[in-house]
């Protein structure tokens, strides 16, 4: 059962071969034996869970169905949830309970599927190996002597090691594609505006989105299905007819154009990376896919553009955890600057405080106009690069992370180092494009590798196509790590 | 002073009257409870979200096409990121460098040394923003309490061109501001709630030398306060200069209790907001048609209210601009014609800017709330133009009114027995007694003083206890003098 996708599950509670309430105790039983090696959930509450496990069962026996309806799946715990903690992986916010739902846990609540907990994440989603949490970094289940990427490091742990068929993740620069390729799995970011971000707490604004994280591309269009939609809570909500994005998936491959940016094949790929890929590209000929080369000339500059516009909004969205209202503050303080200081101090850890001060930096009088205003300029042009490569290819591939899953404090000392580890994801999210990652292999250490397709604007359904396909004619997504029964 | 001349700018932040505010769907309604008005966007729960009201845009559009101003077609939020317990976000979400609302002016009148002028003051912008909460001091023993009820109000900040040259021309300015947002209705203009708010900046320099450095007083909420502040903020500056010092750039508070302004933060200390578009907001499109379909909601403006009272009832300029000073009182002085007749609209005019506005300004009222209604005015001015009531005695009537006594001028006039009379064969007589009565007088007229003619006149009218037409008592008077 472990090993079902969301369609299996749901059928099986169709045919009262298994319920809601027995399905999620599976999962609760699990996480309580492998959560305490892996550390993927920060937040677990067997009752609530079993409530609403019941309230689904009861729900389909009243005839309700849908393709939801009683499945588990847990919550990235940057999403607010009524009623449980909701921490962004910081002491600043560990005994926040938020008072009311996020739009995507709304939606899923309304299908009817059961949040087994909520899930670790590099603090305020700063980081790419779960190493910036304050509840302790997430393991990678292929090898706990790794990281399992970030910053939706524990949703694709416990994706992973199947504590969870299925989680939701945010990406703002990489933060589901990188820990999905790292822990061999299917992740999807989508178009800028597609997934509300009501509820979602804040790292930038105008790159981050939320989206599904699974075992494969059949069961992220099913949660996308879920997610997506206009919100008018949401002012950068974009009001669309809302989608089937399974729809879709079983079209042919043949005449697919495949674009290679020339950018991404270069220098920086680690050989085992580069020799899954190449063979998932052999693959995608052999599906009747043809492939050509692209460029993507300012993609070089995308980091560092992303290390200015990140920061920036992160800095002023970071600004209302001051103690004041709700979230840490100090025990102990002179006037009002000390307690905010102290607060701050306190709540924060290292990497969001380097963050708040490159962000403050460059929005500074004086600096505004050379970094925040250059990089927005080069924001531009890097979407103006992948526009002009859709006029050659329907989807652009490339790797998901230049190497698999390193180990515990190997890039941890050098932040420089560690934001080269998403220098791939990077450019879509700054471009506002969908971007996912599926396995397509391992590399070295048997760890697995991920591909990455980047489409146009709203190509979701096309591109769930596309590692559809590429699922139904190999097995590295069904890969499961030995982490134990 | 006159060797010093004064520079001055003021930034207004006008309370919008939208229902709910800017960014979220919680009331604005003023004296709620301590933070019973601020919904979770308002207190900056993680993960809230801005959405613009659409009311306050409209509002803005309203004020840019009553001064004359350009209305932005994209215009962009910017958040002013500074820490404050009152404010939740710690950042205000403003308009920076494209404000939805660009250039314009008011119309001021000015008297300098008794001779009325006009001036525009000129408009640099109007943008939309938000309030931030209340810090609450007192009552906390030694700790601050905070009321988000005001957080995320809707604001208008309007900012004008350095164009006042004192602090008449300011206050001058702010009425006639004041005046013109309660009239398209898009602030309450209640001072005292803070719903209209002035920073004042002001310099002095030599006539014809470059701008003096300006000091900016804070959150003016009076007119008096702001002419107060003013006066001495230019004194105080002078001395400095005269005595040697100079001005340093400083904000400024004004205490009412001493009159006197003092420093808050020099620009040493001023905050960096680190300004930036906020990403969780579009920009702010406003379309040809949208504003066009605002501009057929908007009412008649004073200035064209003004013009249609010179030309229609043939009034000067001065009582037009008197009349048209607020809405209120327009709208009573047009109700009052209407009820009259266009014929009295001059004898309306004088007793709405006459009797009742000092009757309102003595009992500190509101025409809107005026104990003499438009159409009760009107009939006891219909009474006066057809010769029943005399001109003093209409005070007496307008006093009963005002007090209540009787329903309409005709019932007082009746009960109290107030008719003109007009009658000759009724006055005739009572002269006949009063020449009769004062002999000396009599002489003295025929004497040639004139003076002598008033006092028997008197004596008439105190005879006929003022009731008396007095150009029918001249005229009789004369006739049995000299005929």
């Amino acid at each position: 059962m472990i090993e079902s996708g969301l369609t299996q599950l749901s059928a099986a509670m169709a045919a009262k071969q298994v319920s809601a309430v027995e399905l999620a105790t599976l999962f609760l039983d699990r996480i309580e034996r492998l959560n305490p090696t892996l550390n993927a959930f920060i937040t677990t509450d067997r009752d609530r869970t079993l409530a609403m496990a019941r309230a689904a069962d009861e729900r389909r026996a009243k005839g309700e169905a849908g393709a939801l309806l009683g499945v588990p799946l847990a919550h990235k715990d940057i999403f607010c949830t009524e009623g449980w903690p909701t921490t962004c992986g910081s002491k600043m916010l560990a005994n926040f309970v938020s008072p009311y739902d996020a739009h995507v846990v709304s939606q899923f609540k309304a299908a009817g599927a059961v949040t087994l907990g909520k899930l670790n994440m590099d603090e305020f989603a700063m980081g790419s190996s779960n190493e910036t949490s304050h509840f302790g970094p997430v393991k990678n289940p292929w090898n706990t002597n790794c990281v399992p990427g970030g910053s939706s490091g524990g949703s694709a742990a416990a994706v992973a090691a199947r504590l969870t068929p299925a989680a939701t993740g945010t990406d703002t620069g990489g933060s589901i594609r990188q820990p999905a390729a790292l822990c061999g799995l299917t992740g999807l970011k989508p178009t800028y505006g597609v997934v509300s971000r009501y509820g979602m707490i804040a790292f930038a604004s105008s790159l981050d989105q939320g989206g599904p994280m699974a075992k494969s591309a059949e069961d992220c269009a099913l949660l996308l299905s879920a997610m997506a939609g206009f919100d008018e809570r949401d002012s950068t909500s974009l009001q669309r007819e809302s989608e089937d994005y399974s729809r879709d998936l079983m079209k042919p491959l043949a005449g697919l154009r495949i674009g290679l940016p020339k950018e991404f094949f270069g220098a920086g790929m680690d050989d085992d990376v580069r020799a899954a890929i190449d063979a998932a590209l052999d693959q995608y000929r052999k599906l009747g896919a043809t492939t050509v080369e692209v460029s993507l000339p300012n993609s070089g500059l995308s980091v560092p553009a992303y290390y200015v516009i990140a920061p920036a909004e992160a800095s002023s969205n970071l600004s209302r955890f001051d103690g004041v209202r709700y979230g840490h503050r100090a025990a102990e303080y002179g006037d009002l600057a000390d307690m905010y200081c102290k607060s701050r101090a306190e709540g924060f850890g290292a990497e969001v405080k380097r963050r708040i001060l490159i962000g403050t930096y460059v929005l500074s009088h004086g600096y505004y106009d050379a970094y925040y205003l250059q990089a927005q300029k080069i924001r531009r042009l890097i979407a103006t690069d992948f526009q002009e490569a859709y006029k050659v290819c329907d989807v652009i591939m490339g790797p998901t992370s230049p190497s698999v899953a390193f180990p515990f404090g190997a890039k941890s000392a050098d932040p420089v180092q560690m934001y080269l580890a998403d220098i791939y994801t990077i450019a879509v999210n700054l471009a506002g494009l969908p971007g996912m990652s599926i396995p397509c292999g391992f590399g070295a250490g048997n760890m697995p590798v991920g591909l990455q397709v980047i489409g146009p604007w709203f190509a979701e359904a096309k591109m769930l196509n596309v590692a559809h396909q590429y699922q139904q004619a190999t097995d590295w997504h069904r890969r499961c790590p030995d982490i134990g029964a | 002073m006159s060797q010093w001349e004064v520079v001055i700018g003021l930034e207004t932040h006008v309370q919008l009257q939208t229902k709910s505010k800017i960014f979220s769907g919680a009331s604005t309604a003023f004296g709620a409870e301590p933070n019973r008005q601020a919904c979770a966007v308002d207190i900056a729960l993680p993960g809230v979200l801005p959405v613009l009201n659409r009311e306050a845009v409209v509002c803005a559009i309203k004020f840019g096409l009553a001064v004359d101003a350009a209305i932005a077609p994209r215009s962009v939020f910017a958040r002013k990121n500074y820490f404050y317990p009152d404010l939740p976000k710690g950042y205000q979400i403003s308009q920076y460098e494209i404000p939805v609302v660009l250039g314009g002016g008011i119309d001021i009148r000015v008297s300098h040394g008794g001779t009325p002028s006009e001036k525009r003051v000129h408009l640099t912008r109007a943008h939309l923003e938000e309030d931030a909460g209340k810090s609450l001091h007192e009552d906390f023993h030694g700790k601050t309490g905070i009321d988000l009820n005001r957080a995320g109000t809707p604001l208008l900040e309007i900012v004008t061109e350095p164009d006042m040259g004192s602090a008449a021309e300011a206050v001058a300015y702010a009425k006639a501001l004041h005046s013109l947002v309660t009239w398209i209705g898009i602030c309450d203009g209640n001072m005292q709630e803070g719903s209209f708010r002035c920073d004042a900046n002001v310099s002095v320099r030599r006539p014809g030398a470059p701008l003096g450095t300006r000091r900016e007083v804070k959150n003016l909420n009076s007119f008096r306060f702001l002419q107060q502040a003013i006066d001495y903020e230019i004194g105080w500056q002078i001395n400095e200069i005269e005595e040697g010092r100079k001005i340093v750039q400083a904000t400024v508070l004004f205490d009412p209790d001493t009159g006197e302004t003092r420093a808050m933060r020099s620009k040493e200390d001023a905050h960096d907001y680190r300004y930036f578009p906020d990403p969780d907001l579009l920009p702010l499109e406003i379309s040809p048609v949208w504003t066009a379909e605002v501009k057929r909601g908007l009412p008649e403006l004073p200035a064209a209210m003004q013009a249609r009272f010179e030309r229609d009832f043939g009034l000067s300029t001065y009582d037009a601009a008197s009349l048209t000073a607020t809405r209120a009182n327009a709208t009573f002085f047009e109700d009052c014609v209407a009820a009259a007749g266009k014929d009295q609209a001059k004898l309306c005019a004088n007793w709405v800017m006459g009797e009742l506005a000092a009757r309102l300004n003595r009992d500190e009222r509101e025409v809107a709330d005026s104990p003499v209604s438009a159409t009760q005015l009107a009939g006891m001015v219909r009474r006066v133009a057809d010769g029943t009531l005399s001109s003093k005695l209409a005070k007496e009537v307008f006093d009963a009114l005002w007090t209540g006594e009787a329903a309409d001028a005709d019932a007082v006039i009746e009960a109290r027995g107030l008719k003109q009379v007009s009658d000759a064969s009724a006055i005739g007589p009572i002269i006949d007694e009063v020449l009769a009565a004062n002999p000396k007088s009599v002489e003295e007229f025929r004497a040639g003083k004139e003076k002598a003619f008033n006092a028997l006149v008197g004596q008439v009218m105190k005879a006929t206890k003022g009731k008396a037409n007095p150009q029918q008592v001249n005229d009789l008077l004369r006739q049995k003098l000299t005929g």
